[in-house]
């Protein structure tokens, strides 16, 4: 559900850049997925196919994704390190004044068309 | 040949675009939108009745149900003789700056000052999605539990409001609102919390209190 509302978000962008552009068809979207931002890639990919069926604009672009690493920042040390394997916790001074400087994204990267 | 063209855009920059084109038109109109979020059950329509009874002499308001149950809700509000809607989500979870526009067309908002929208109940997706509203306002309720601003932390970020709902049940659970509210207040610094119990009433005056200012504040 989630997933697929996004995708709905991505095809009002792409309308645009095709109008702006005067594209008809586009071959390929890649995308860069932060790896805490909550999408999940495979049902991202389920989506896809779904509503391309539905989507003149993307009925023969192929989807890519490339993943992002989450990036944390610890305030009281500042260091950085790999959300995923430590989380909110600092590895190097076990406090948890930290942030994400990166990882949370979605962005439409590129698109190939014609 | 396919041709290759750099977008690098953010996927909600574009929506972002139209929630702020839909806010400075609102800013025009004087019409102050609040974009009501929570899980299901946590108490959205009841705060809403509460609302919408001791700001009925004071305001004219519209509501626009966007949850699935919309259809009893929307009854329940209209019997308030508020102007309702009922908004189609078309199976999405979560609505858009667009839907909220063509929503707001639809009700018809000439002559009012204050329009509330109960968004889709899920604490995922609306956080994502700006509406074009002037505020955010999320409902937790406290059988839901102290720890959900750290599952989801999004929602609290973008919520300018925190009303934390059947505080008249805090003795059956564990739920800690001193701690609750630091989580949050790191999360974003500048959230206002109400404890409340839409049952009771307890509470309420503070929410009543801040809503009618922050309308005021919007129509200057
Ligand atoms: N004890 C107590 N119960 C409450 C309070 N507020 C709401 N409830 C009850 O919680 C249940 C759900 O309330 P609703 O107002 O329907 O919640 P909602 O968020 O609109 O629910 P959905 O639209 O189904 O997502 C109802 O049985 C309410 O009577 C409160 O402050 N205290
Ligand atoms: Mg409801
Ligand atoms: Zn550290």
């Amino acid at each position: 559900m989630h997933e697929l509302g996004i995708i709905v978000q991505i095809t009002k962008s792409l309308a645009e850049i095709a109008e702006t552009n005067k594209l008809t068809e586009i071959g390929s979207v890649t995308l860069e997925i932060g790896e805490v931002s909550g999408i999940i890639p495979s049902y991202f990919e389920d989506c896809w196919q779904y509503y391309r069926r539905k989507n003149e604009l993307i009925r023969n672009a192929e989807l890519i994704i490339e993943i992002k690493p989450g990036v944390t920042f610890c305030e009281d040390c500042r260091k950085i390190y790999e959300t995923v394997k430590y989380g909110k916790e600092c590895p190097f001074c076990e406090n948890e004044n930290t942030f994400l400087v990166e990882g949370n994204e979605c962005i439409i990267k590129q698109i190939e068309a014609r | 040949m396919f041709k290759v063209y750099e977008v690098k855009e953010n996927v909600f920059a574009n929506n972002e675009r139209e929630a702020n084109k839909l806010r400075k038109e609102l800013k025009e109109r004087k019409l102050f939108l609040l974009n009501l979020m929570s899980s299901p059950g946590s108490g959205k329509t009841t705060t809403l009745v509460k609302t919408l009874e001791e700001l009925k002499d004071k305001l004219n308001m519209g509501v626009m149900e966007a949850d699935i149950d919309g259809i009893v809700d929307a009854k329940t509000i209209a019997e308030l003789g508020v102007k309702t809607i009922q908004v189609h989500t078309g199976g999405m979870c979560h609505l858009d700056a667009d839907m909220t526009r063509q929503a707001l067309t639809e009700m018809g908002t000439e002559d009012l000052d204050l329009v509330i929208l109960e968004n889709v109940g899920n604490l995922v997706c609306p956080a994502e999605f700006d509406t074009g509203a002037v505020k955010n306002v999320m409902i937790l309720s406290i059988p839901e539990g102290d720890d959900k601003p750290l599952k989801y932390p999004l929602m609290f970020e973008v919520s300018d409001v925190v009303l934390i709902n059947k505080i008249d049940v805090l003795p059956y659970f564990d739920f800690n609102i001193e701690q609750c509210s630091k989580e949050i207040h790191k999360l974003n610094p500048k959230a206002k919390i109400f404890p409340i119990s839409s049952k009771t009433g307890e509470g309420i005056q503070n929410w009543i209190d801040w809503l009618v200012a922050a309308v005021h504040d919007w129509q200057q």
